[in-house]
């Protein structure tokens, strides 16, 4: 175009520039038609993915826990409640300064270096905007200096939360149980189906009833779609399945009678077991001491759980069901019956006894407790009665070991007795077999004499000793002990797990003898029916801590206050018609008659004193009667 | 001065014997091409009213921008044409001191420096530049012969080359790369040989990796790479176009409603009053309202286009065809980035997007475009 170079022609420079224009005008109405194609593809094609994207991205689900199930007494006297509890929490990614923020938080509330190391554990399992709790049980106090400084703590939040509650204290602690935070090794343990049922849930049953019918008291944790901003903020609800709160639990036990057996113990160590004769329901279940359950449930100090674990009592220790103590005489009312019924006695017979016992061709002692015997002529009546160890060694030498066995078994010793608590041990009562097993050596005619005496190796825990007692005064028919008697109003059917035949005459003679026990001149337990407008059958005993030497005397106040021998009392009430069986233990109590039976007596007061519909093992109607958490 | 200047070449000093003076033809003003951006600032102040989440403060403060702008584009439409031709250069050369001046003294953040502070107010001397730039190109081809000789496309070329090199200094590509295509697009209009335009493409895809590897900043490769894989990097550099196309795709055809949209009422829609607004308008009044906006932008651009065709200097065409095109690729640019298909480059949707420099700039821009579409008027009456 070399030749206009001088020269402007408007009119080409027109057309020129018009001709750019247009190609420009296609260009741009190509770039137009990729816009609308895009939004087309956005807003047309991809909608339904877009749509989904932008759900999620502001719709989240949100576990709503359920409430744990309440337990009552028989009575409908609450023993474990729940209560709001606040709770300091964090969402991580909303703290830009984790450490000044603890700082700050420290300066605000008590905060010990325990539970930020807690804190910082959980912060390492938790997702970014999950809040994390670092404080429970947030005082009035506490909450209202969160609150004031909380435009310093973006991120920190003080919620509310139902937790765990135990009016009774320690009075149901063996029984009821707590609950617990649920540790990092449970999580771990979790299956994928726990994870689901336990999300948004802080708690888990631990120890007792809390753990054993942890199923039934967790309830179904509930959902709800919620709608967050950006940040995670919920701005409101958008849908909601309601959690299903826990089943309420009633249980056999009575509050009252509870407090009553606990009181009668005095500062003694012990346990006490009440049996309802005609369900095998859990009256009263009793470990002393004990100790405050509401200390566990948010997670117990160091301090604290030192201080329980480390106490020479053993607080923590529950003694009815995990105690295995030897049951000594205790075990004579079951031993007459099958000697009874094996025939190796009958009512006739009658031993001398000096004061002492000899198998033939054996030169070893083997001593009465009454250092000059009960007389010439002890029958089995008086044998009870006054707790004559010869009239059974004699019987054991002429009966045998398999015998002895299988009648304590039927009675339910040496096996666990099913009770639903989820700790358990099942005690000992010796066979030839076990022995081989156990010890290596063959059963000797020695070794008779202390199984019918419930010495040896013979152990038995107070809750089985409570069990035989009541199968006892049952004649013959062995329940399967219950501490619930409902679930949601529901009974649960008493079970009977077996019936023991025997002849009518032979339960009579025990009966007489037991009955003797608390009412005879001599009886040993006759402590246990003071004052009372009922007749009570019973039967002491006294278990040797330590192996007293032969030829030694014993002599009480040269021990130690922990070797003296533990003091035990079985005994059932009224005798017309058995209604409640007892096991009481005290630890070192030393005498059965003179210590234990008197925590008899106040049990069978307490309890057959009060009108019969307070007692009958029947639910109570629609009306719960509350007591209060100090009458207990 | 220069008022005086204009005050005896208004229309009413003239010709005002033949038949009485419209008020557009007294005040310069093209009256459908009002019409069409006061319908565009009113949409936009609607959707910035949901975008800020129901609260004023933003919308005021727009309108308050929007009147400066209107008022910028009344008094740009009064100067005469020539007195621009003739000033340009000097505009130019103030532009570029500036800039330079920025690159010293300026302020800003995140990394860049970008404003002059004088006596506490702030403003970008790049804006300054996207006036200047084309006006400075059309006023130097208006004296050459056209199609531009080889001597004319580099002076040219110079003159685009210095003041994209300073800003790209700031840095600030994105504004760097419109300012150069709106010199370009003047120089493209005065009739630029299809062979070097495609030399210039050759070129450019040669030097494509070069560019890459040593011309580009980390963070802006990272938003190049986000383009072409969105679901990589989701919570980092995809988020807002993450974000962006759920709001736009979520939105349908027919939208979730005004004020309803989640997206962008929720705060998951990053940045959504400033340069992804049209997300906004795309969640809310769905595909309709994002077509609707569109066909605003295309009438526009059409009078624009009418304007330039009308002109009857070769330097009026040349700028109004120069601003016309730009205010397309604006738009483009932007909604491209917006939806996805572009890299996200710090380019606010015309008008709509909430931004006081950015609407003075494109107002005073109109208000050119008016005076030169009421040019020629001057001359025939």
């Amino acid at each position: 175009m070399a030749h206009d170079l001088h020269l402007k022609d408007p009119l080409l420079e027109q057309r020129l520039f018009r001709n750019r224009m247009l190609v420009a005008l296609v260009g741009v109405v190509v770039l137009l038609g990729v816009l609308v194609a895009r939004f087309y593809n956005l807003q047309v094609v991809n909608h339904d993915d877009y749509r989904t994207q932008s759900d999620e991205n502001r719709i989240q689900v949100r576990p709503v826990p359920a409430t744990r199930g309440l337990i009552y007494d028989r009575n409908g006297a609450l023993l474990a409640d729940n209560r709001p509890s606040y709770t300091l929490s964090i969402v991580r990614e909303r703290v830009r300064d984790m450490d000044g923020t603890l700082e700050l938080i420290g300066r605000l509330v008590q905060l010990d270096d325990a539970d930020v190391e807690k804190f910082r554990q959980r912060l390492q399992r938790r997702r970014p905007f999950e809040p994390v709790p670092l404080r429970y049980r947030l005082s009035e106090r506490e909450i209202a200096r969160v609150s004031v400084n909380e435009f310093r703590l973006p991120g920190v939040s003080v919620e509310a939360e139902l937790v765990r509650y135990y009016p009774m204290t320690d009075l149901f602690a063996h029984s009821v149980g707590y609950v617990g935070r649920i540790s990092e090794r449970e999580l771990a343990a979790f299956s994928e189906e726990d994870v689901r049922r336990y999300r948004g849930m802080q708690s888990i049953g631990k120890v007792g009833l809390e753990k054993s019918y942890e199923e039934v008291l967790l309830g179904e944790v509930g959902f709800e779609n919620v709608e967050t901003n950006a940040r995670g903020r919920v701005l409101r609800v958008l849908e909601r399945h309601d959690p299903q709160p826990g089943s309420e639990l009633m249980l056999h036990m009575d509050a009252r009678l509870q407090k009553v057996a606990t009181e009668a113990l005095g500062d003694n160590r012990g346990s006490v077991v009440a049996i309802d004769v005609k369900t095998g329901g859990v009256l009263a279940f009793v470990s002393k001491p004990s100790f405050d359950p509401n200390l566990f449930v948010t997670g117990i100090s160091f301090k604290d759980y030192k201080a329980l674990r480390d106490s020479i009592d053993v607080p923590l220790f529950n003694r009815a069901v995990q105690g295995q103590y030897p049951p000594g005489s205790t075990l004579k009312p079951l031993m007459g019956l099958g000697g009874l019924a094996a025939g190796v006695i009958d009512r006739q017979t009658k031993i001398k006894d000096p004061g002492w016992y000899k198998l033939p061709n054996d030169t070893r002692l083997y001593r009465d407790w009454k250092r000059w015997g009960h007389g010439k002529k002890v029958d089995l009546i008086q044998a009870l009665a006054e707790s004559c160890d010869v009239y059974f060694y004699d019987m054991a030498h002429r009966w045998s070991i398999d015998g002895m066995h299988d009648i304590a078994t039927r009675f339910g010793l040496g096996a666990k007795t099913g009770i639903d608590l989820p700790v358990e041990r099942p005690g000992l009562y010796p066979s030839r077999a076990w022995k081989r097993g156990a010890r290596g050596m063959p059963w000797f005619p020695g070794d008779n004499l202390n199984a019918v005496l419930g010495q040896g190796f013979v152990l038995a825990t107070p809750l089985q000793l409570a069990v035989m007692t009541a199968t006892i005064a049952n004649r013959g028919t062995h329940y399967k002990p219950q501490v619930v008697m409902a679930i949601d109003g529901v009974e649960q059917p008493p079970e009977v797990l077996h019936h023991i035949e025997a002849r009518p005459e032979h339960w009579d003679l025990v009966f007489e003898g037991m009955e003797a026990v608390v009412y005879d001149l001599n009886g040993t337990g006759k402590k246990a029916g003071a004052d009372l407008d009922f007749r009570v059958a019973g039967k002491t005993g006294t278990a040797q801590v330590v192996g007293i030497a032969q030829g030694e005397e014993y002599d009480s106040e040269a021990l130690k206050e922990r070797h003296r021998d533990h003091a035990l009392f079985v005994s059932f009430a009224p005798m017309d018609d058995p209604q409640i069986a007892v096991a009481v233990l005290v630890e070192n109590g030393e005498s059965g008659g003179g210590v234990a039976a008197p925590v008899a007596r106040e049990v069978f007061a307490e309890w057959l004193s009060r009108p019969l519909e307070e007692t009958a093992s029947v639910l109570p109607g629609p009306v719960q009667i509350q007591v209060g958490g100090a009458r207990g | 001065m220069a008022s005086r200047d204009y005050m005896h070449r208004l229309p009413d000093s003239g010709g005002s014997l033949s038949r009485p003076v419209s008020f557009s033809r007294r005040w310069h003003i093209d009256v459908p091409l009002l019409a069409l951006l006061i319908l565009l600032c009113g949409v936009g102040l609607t959707v910035l009213y949901s975008a800020s989440g129901g609260e004023t403060h933003y919308v005021r403060r727009q309108a308050v921008f929007l009147c400066i702008a209107f008022v910028a584009m009344f008094v740009a439409a009064q100067v005469p044409l020539d007195m621009y031709r003739r000033w340009s250069p000097w505009l130019y050369v103030a532009g570029c001191g500036m800039l330079v001046a920025v690159l010293f003294v300026g302020v800003g953040a995140k990394g860049a420096q970008r404003w002059l502070e004088i006596g506490g107010f702030r403003f970008q001397p790049s804006e300054a530049l996207k006036l200047a730039v084309p006006m400075s190109v059309a006023a130097f081809l208006h004296r050459r012969t056209l199609p531009p000789s080889f001597i004319t496309v580099v002076g040219a070329l110079v003159i685009v080359a210095v003041p994209a090199a300073l800003i790209v200094r700031q840095p600030d590509l994105g504004t760097s790369i419109l300012i150069a295509a709106s010199g370009l697009f003047a120089l493209y209009l005065a009739g630029l040989s299809w062979k070097m335009i495609g030399g210039a493409a050759v070129a450019l895809v040669a030097s494509a990796w070069p560019i890459w590897e040593w011309g580009l900043r980390e963070y802006q490769k990272q938003r190049i790479l986000t383009l072409f894989d969105p679901d990589a990097d989701r919570l980092g550099a995809g988020w807002n176009i993450f974000q962006s196309k759920a709001a736009i795709g979520s939105g349908g055809v027919y939208g979730k409603g005004y004020m309803q949209g989640t997206q962008s009422q929720l705060d998951f829609l990053p940045e959504s009053h400033t340069d992804f607004i049209i997300a906004v308008l795309s969640e809310e009044w769905g595909m309709r309202g994002a077509l609707l906006l569109l066909l605003l932008y295309v009438l526009i651009i059409a009078r624009g286009i009418y304007i330039s065709f009308m002109a009857q200097q070769v330097f009026g065409r040349l700028l109004a065809g120069s601003i016309t095109l730009t205010f397309f690729v604006y738009v483009f640019v932007n909604i491209g980035m917006v939806t996805g298909l572009l890299p996200v480059v710090g380019v606010p949707l015309p008008l709509v997007s909430h931004g006081g420099t950015s609407a003075i700039t494109l107002m005073a821009g109109f208000g050119i475009l008016m005076a030169i579409g009421t040019e020629q008027r001057r001359v025939t009456f």
